[in-house]
């Protein structure tokens, strides 16, 4: 994967002389040292790196910073120090004139409370971008009335967005989002002003739209299960600094700290881990073409798979077959086939209700060959957190 | 011996009459250029006003009242602008209105990029900010005395007067109108690359419109009100007829001036104040609408139908 958009060694002060803050901040000083010189630490050595295609979640609470990240990557707010590339050019050496060039076709965003003009049709507001490009009328209306049918809002382009629901009026400023076709997108807390069903549905619309577009998004939310549900990796936040970074299983499993273990502990856990980090191996017993047994390597308890040579699974044999199968001429005649099988990416809430059935559950990847087992044990015991575990 | 007359008295008077002297003989171009806009304006709109016939006036006023208010209060124009006819004094209270007229006009034009400036510099407002209270504090009567030191007696000068007492009000709504527009919908315009005109225009102008109407809204009645008042400093119009009823005892013809007065106050009013509400409940464009009334210019038909429908039927009475 490419990167697309890079952060290095970010610095955001809101005081009177950010360069001596930002002295002050490397030589060691802390935040509240800072604030004390009436300095307020926005953004403190803040790396990030984004690959391209990905959803990038930058999670932490009220007045970590979050705000500040997103603002400064289209410059909204201006970094005192650092630097940010969008596929390695450096934004924050833009003159103003390619600075705009950049806001209106490599960079767009989705505000929290929509920022809709309100005396403006939903196809204006969704075609502002382009206008400010300086689109002709016929040319941006018709890109802005295409984006409106994928958000599903075709039919409410001469309303104005007084008119509309909060989702509807999100899913406007997203189509003016997308208008631009600039492939990097933030959302600050873009559904965080929804109701929580709605927010539901704007995420899973949000995925679906992703499948397609394959942006490069950097999503800000206070949400840690909308962090989880959203993002490929999640950066959390504390007083403008980047506490922990990584894929929300690495952080679930292994919490930097406090502040982090957090956010982790009212998680629901069969959302985040997969069946591949619950599974065992499967030592399979693999028959050749004409039934016959190439390799055992089998030796604990319970169902015994057999795959053909390739790995895919042809069935499993049942602990009390296993010793009639080296007397047999006919292996295959023993393999049963009451089996369940999940991908291996499965999230637990998926594969939890195949083990109430007391069939075994088999692991595949995305090829269809087999990579593991499942025992309704191992599931029940990566439900539960770190903490009850250890006692 | 505390009598304040036994003190010595410090010649302020005659400094001042000494400055004002000089200022009026040095720097007399400055103000003749500063009265020949208003001169020349002034002169157009009266001279049209006294020329078309009153019934036509009346139609076209109750027209525009139409459209930039409601039915009711275009009625109500009508009913008053007639009832001023009859009561004979129809010439001054059209030279009233011109006067009030140019006065507005160039209030607008002077008092909203003002106000925007304001808005966008801090310095600015950190300047015109304390001129503005001063002015407001003042009471208008006391405008007279510069005024008329410096640009003379008639018509004219009580234009600049009231000019000079109307136009706070415009400039502190405009700057606070800009400045209150939601703080996120100005970052995103500026996160969809708007220059900063583009941000003025598509932004700032129309989410701040209806907090400049309230603004022309206050700055009308100034006028109003302070287009009566210069007639003490030889302005002609409804507040002549008051004061010269006054000065020859002729309560009836006073108060015949005050009555035309009081309805064209409540004409002016009613008409801004619909305006400005007009635009607080969403409608199709303000700008077009905006535009449409002070006649800068047309709108962009192709731009939106909605918007270019309203604006096509306040260009047709401005046509008529
Ligand atoms: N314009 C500003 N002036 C001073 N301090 C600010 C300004 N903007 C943000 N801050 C401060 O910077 C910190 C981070 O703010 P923000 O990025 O908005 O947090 P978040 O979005 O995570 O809630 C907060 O302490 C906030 O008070
Ligand atoms: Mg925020």
């Amino acid at each position: 994967m490419t990167e697309r958009v890079r952060i290095e060694n970010l610095y955001k002060i809101f005081g009177d002389s950010p360069q001596e803050a930002v002295r002050l901040l490397r030589s060691g000083k802390t935040k509240d040292e800072l604030l004390a010189s009436r300095y307020v630490v926005g953004l403190n050595d803040v790396s990030i790196s984004v690959p391209a295609g990905s959803i990038f979640m930058v999670m932490g609470l009220s007045g970590s910073g979050k705000s500040t990240l997103a603002r400064c990557i289209n410059r909204l707010i201006e970094p005192d120090a650092g630097r940010i590339l969008i596929d390695g050019e450096d934004v924050t050496r833009a003159d103003a004139a390619r600075l705009r060039e950049i806001r209106r076709s490599r960079v767009s965003m989705v505000f929290q409370h929509f920022a809709l003009l309100p005396h403006r049709t939903v196809a204006e507001n969704a075609e502002f971008g382009l206008k400010m490009r300086g689109l002709p009328a016929r040319e941006r209306r018709e890109k802005a009335r295409r984006i409106l049918e994928v958000v599903g809002l075709a039919a409410w382009e001469n309303h104005r967005p007084a008119e509309l629901s909060g989702g509807m009026r999100q899913r406007v400023g997203l189509a003016r989002a997308l208008a631009t076709e600039a492939d990097v997108l933030i959302m600050d807390e873009a559904f965080s002003a929804l109701d929580p069903l709605i927010r539901n549905e704007m995420q899973d619309e949000l995925l679906r739209l992703q499948q397609v577009l394959k942006k490069t998004i950097l999503f800000i939310t206070h949400d840690f299960q909308e962090a989880i549900r959203l993002g490929t990796r999640i950066a959390i936040m504390a007083d403008g600094a980047v506490v922990q970074e990584g894929t929300a299983q690495e952080i679930v499993l292994s919490p930097n700290n406090d502040y982090v273990a957090a956010f982790t502990r009212h998680i629901d856990r069969t959302r985040v881990f997969d069946a591949a980090s619950v599974m065992s191996p499967a030592e399979p017993i693999v028959l050749s073409g004409d039934g016959t047994v190439v390799e055992q390597r089998r030796g604990g308890l319970g169902p015994a798979y057999a795959t053909d040579p390739e790995g895919r699974i042809l069935g499993y044999y049942a602990p009390e077959d296993l010793d009639s199968l080296s007397e047999t001429r006919e292996p295959k005649a023993l393999l049963r086939k009451d089996f369940s099988a999940v991908r291996s990416d499965a999230k637990l809430f998926e594969v939890a209700p195949l083990c109430r059935s007391q069939r075994p559950v088999a692991v595949v990847d995305e090829n269809g060959r087999l990579c593991g087992r499942i025992e309704a044990d191992s599931v029940l015991a990566w439900i539960g957190n770190n903490q009850t575990r250890a006692s | 011996m505390f009598d304040p007359d036994n003190l010595y008295v410090l010649p302020l008077a005659e400094w001042i009459q000494v400055a004002v002297r000089w200022m009026a003989v040095n720097l007399r171009p400055l103000f003749t250029t500063i009265k020949w806009p208003v001169e020349s304006l002034l002169g157009f709109i009266q001279d049209t006003f006294h020329a078309v016939p009153y019934p036509i006036l009346i139609l076209l006023f109750s027209l525009f009242a139409w459209r930039a208010a409601t039915g009711r209060i275009a009625l109500f124009t009508a009913l008053s602008l007639a009832f001023i006819a009859i009561i004979g004094v129809w010439y001054e209270a059209m030279t009233t209105l011109a006067l009030i007229a140019t006065s507005i006009i160039l209030c607008v034009l002077i008092g909203i990029p003002t106000g925007i400036l304001c808005a966008r510099s801090d310095k600015a407002w950190s300047v015109i900010r304390p001129i503005l209270d001063i002015m407001q504090t003042t009471p208008s009567f006391v405008y007279l005395v510069p005024v008329v030191m410096l640009f003379g007696v008639g018509t004219v000068p009580g234009a600049v007067a009231v000019i000079v007492v109307a136009i706070p009000p415009l400039i502190r709504f405009t700057n606070l109108g800009i400045r209150m527009v939601d703080r996120e919908i100005v970052e995103a315009g500026i996160a969809f690359g708007a220059t900063p005109r583009q941000l003025l225009l598509e932004v700032q102008l129309p989410l701040a419109l209806p907090t400049i109407l309230g603004g022309l809204n206050q700055t009308v009645l100034m006028a109003m009100v302070m287009s009566v008042i210069v007639a003490m400093i030889g302005a002609e119009g409804l507040g002549l007829v008051v004061l010269q009823g006054l000065g020859r005892l002729d309560v009836g013809r006073a108060a015949v001036g005050g009555i035309a007065i009081v309805l064209l106050a409540i004409v002016l009013d009613r008409i801004t104040q619909a305006m400005a509400n007009e635009q607080g409940v969403q409608r199709p464009s303000f700008l077009s609408n905006f535009v449409r009334l002070l006649r800068l210019r047309r709108t962009d038909d192709e731009e939106a139908p909605i918007a270019a429908r309203a604006a096509r039927r306040g260009t047709a009475v401005d046509d008529a």
